[in-house]
């Protein structure tokens, strides 16, 4: 399929268009606050709040009987939400660490939302049916109401970061001077995680509970690496999860075997991989190369005689 | 033995042998290399069964123990370059490797038996019908033969090296200064983790691995600080659990591995509120017996600076304290109650004065405040 035939598809084609929109907002909501979660060291934190969602999927089903998406996630946000105050409370308080309290709440809810996945199956209610497409997400079957909701559900998120930029940058390089000077660090540290959250939610329904991992922390690794400034790294993460998106549905449209969350993280992986080595300044293969210069300087020092001319004949 | 028993024992083994390693894991600050693990061995699951041609058993499993294994060098190998630290790293890489996973299964394997639900949720319940059988003689269940080998494998590993493990957990430098090398040490437990989870998962699945390993030894790390009570502790915890979670799925005929992760929850959020040392209840009261002490070091305080004074009269009533120290009614009347019964003051009508114990401790108190 050449580039131009591409391009038309992905305008003018219906399903194509739908399916990379939406992985295009879910790029650009997941890049932008897991740029923060970047900075802040909470690479794992996508992935625990993304399988702590399962448990309220499965019951905002229970209890309104909906197959519409917009209630089941909302119960989606609900449970990551309780997950991050237990995980946040739980490592102020106790002496368990951060990475711990990521591995308890992800395993304890997803095991609480299989049973109740299970409990579900078992009612034998035919429209339960899909339910357990979030684990695996299904972002080939996104239509437009879905990216409708994304559209929603993402500018609401994005707004908050606009409005609170000034704090959550400040949040991010320097929590404890945040502190000192009276910011609600407790209340901003919710704040931000909770809208990690509403990414989760996007992300659910396009790539599924085990790739959103990646979806959080990748963009914004990649971004890291081509700037030192936080809004230039914001923007390059944002497009970087929305290229991501749209190469992997790209992708996954010319063979029908290839799934398309799969090939969105696949696609997200190169470029993180391309980024750590050939990114200017922070990239390893500058480094390498420099670091070789370096070696060429040290192993071939000036002689004797023309360090003398270099200081004029005096030793 | 009938199916019960079988997949009973093979919860209780299969936990008995995941939690016996999460205490190290906890205590190293690795517990989420189990999930990175779980999720990446699904690539070399899938190339096993290809260069086998069926699902396989053994050369699946070699195939998942060296994905798991690559997975850990390449974290570690991200890491090292310091353009993501281990979280990160594991965040990129374990959903590359599920994904190529999925990917080589949807585009290669349409039609093997892989089931994507059976990955994540494990297959208890069909334990009973696998057998081990060497040529036409039959020797029971397989998944037990499986859970006593990791169980074994596990315990003899931990009794070998414990002294290591230990060391190299708490003290690095020292153990790298003794001689023994902590990357070696990492690498082993690595590995020992590794073949526990790809084990553990074709009974349990990938996301009650991690349940068993890490929750177990996070909840007896809430209840203890000695190493060896929180190893036994937590192999007793990952047992119960699982016979509990076990019960309650067979009572209400739900998913056996999801009821066992998700007992190992409840055990956890028990010993988050009860324990001894951690529990929020403890804590609670801790706070509130403070609250009170310091209620009643502040009023024999006031009365100590007001006492002898002209203002006396008026400053050392009730009402007065009252609105002093800003103190609700009740709260006031229950401080002069505490401080009466302890013996520091003593109330005559509306007035209240120091005992010549309360002088006293009113003093230390004013001059260890300066």
């Amino acid at each position: 399929m050449t580039g131009a035939a591409i391009l038309h598809d992905l305008i003018f084609d219906y399903t194509l268009r739908n399916v990379a929109l939406g992985s295009a907002l879910l790029g650009i909501v997941s890049g932008i606050l897991g740029a923060f979660a970047v900075l802040r060291r909470q690479g794992l934190l996508g992935d625990t709040l993304s399988h702590a969602a399962l448990p309220g999927i499965c019951l905002a089903f229970l209890l309104t009987g909906a197959r519409a998406p917009l209630p089941l996630l909302i119960g989606a946000g609900i449970a990551g939400w309780i997950g991050t105050l237990l995980l946040l409370n739980t490592v102020r308080e106790t002496k368990l660490s951060e990475d711990t309290m990521l591995g308890v709440v992800l395993s304890t809810f997803y095991g609480l939302g299989i049973v109740l996945l299970t409990y579900i199956q078992r009612r034998n209610d035919a429209s339960q049916a899909g339910l357990d497409k979030f684990l695996f997400g299904q972002a080939a079957a996104l239509v437009r109401s879905n990216v409708e909701t994304f559209a929603v559900l993402g500018g609401m998120a994005l707004l908050a970061v606009v409005l609170l930029y000034k704090e959550f940058k400040l949040l991010s390089f320097d929590p404890e001077f945040a502190a000192s000077i009276g910011f609600p660090t407790r209340g901003l540290n919710v704040a931000l995680t909770s809208l990690l959250v509403v990414a989760v939610m996007i992300g659910l329904q396009t790539v599924g509970v085990v790739l959103m991992a990646a979806m959080v922390i990748g963009p914004g690794t990649a971004a890291r690496q081509w700037t030192d400034r936080l809004s230039v790294m914001l923007l390059l993460s944002a497009l970087i999860g929305a290229a991501a998106g749209v190469t992997g549905a790209v992708l996954s449209v010319q063979d029908a075997a290839l799934p398309t969350g799969p090939m969105i993280i696949l696609s997200l992986t190169a470029m993180v991989i391309f980024s750590i080595l050939f990114a200017p300044r922070h990239g390893l293969l500058p480094e390498w190369r420099q670091r070789r210069r370096q070696r060429r300087e040290l192993v071939a020092p000036p002689l004797p005689g023309e360090s003398l001319r270099m200081t004029g004949g005096r030793p | 033995m009938n199916s019960a028993t079988v997949i009973l024992l093979t919860g209780v083994m299969c936990a008995a042998a995941c939690s016996m390693l999460g205490t190290f894991l906890v205590l190293r600050r690795m517990a989420m290399m189990a999930d990175a693990i779980s999720h990446a061995i699904l690539p070399g699951l899938v190339f096993g069964y290809w260069l086998s041609n069926s699902s396989n058993l053994i050369t699946g499993a070699i195939g998942a123990t060296l994905a798991a294994l690559l997975t850990v060098s390449l974290v570690e190998a991200l890491s090292r370059t310091r353009r993501a630290d281990a979280g990160a790293a594991m965040g990129i890489i374990f959903p590359a490797m599920f994904a190529l996973g999925v990917v080589l299964v949807s585009r290669f394997f349409a039609n093997v038996h892989l089931d994507a639900d059976a990955i994540l949720m494990g297959n208890i319940e069909f334990s009973v019908f696998d057998r081990l059988f060497i040529g036409e003689q039959d020797y029971g269940p397989l998944s037990l033969w499986i859970m006593g080998t990791l169980l074994a494998i596990n315990s003899i590993f931990l009794l070998l090296f414990y002294k290591e493990l230990k060391l190299s957990t708490f003290d690095p430098a020292l153990a790298a200064a003794l001689g023994f090398s902590p990357v070696v040490i990492q690498y082993a437990l690595m590995t020992v983790v590794s073949v526990t989870t790809v084990g553990a998962f074709t009974a349990v699945g990938a996301i009650l691995v991690i349940a068993l390993i890490i929750v177990p030894a996070a909840t007896a790390y809430l209840l203890t600080d000695s190493l060896p009570k929180m190893t036994v502790l937590s192999v007793v915890i990952g047992a119960g659990s699982a016979a509990l979670g076990y019960g309650f799925a067979r009572w209400q005929d739900l998913s056996v591995s999801g009821s066992m992760a998700a007992a190992t929850g409840v055990l956890f959020l028990l010993a988050l509120l009860l324990s001894p040392s951690q529990g929020a209840i403890t804590r609670l009261r801790r706070r509130e017996r403070n609250a009170r002490r310091f209620a009643v070091d502040l009023l024999v305080v006031h009365l100590l600076t007001h006492e002898a004074t002209d203002a006396e009269a008026t400053e050392s009533t009730i009402g007065h304290v009252n609105a002093a120290l800003r103190w609700s009614p009740e709260d006031a009347r229950a401080t002069i109650r505490r401080a009466r019964d302890q013996g520091l003051i003593e109330q005559y009508a509306e007035h209240l004065a120091l005992t010549p114990r309360g002088y006293q401790v009113a003093q230390d108190l004013a001059q260890a405040r300066g």
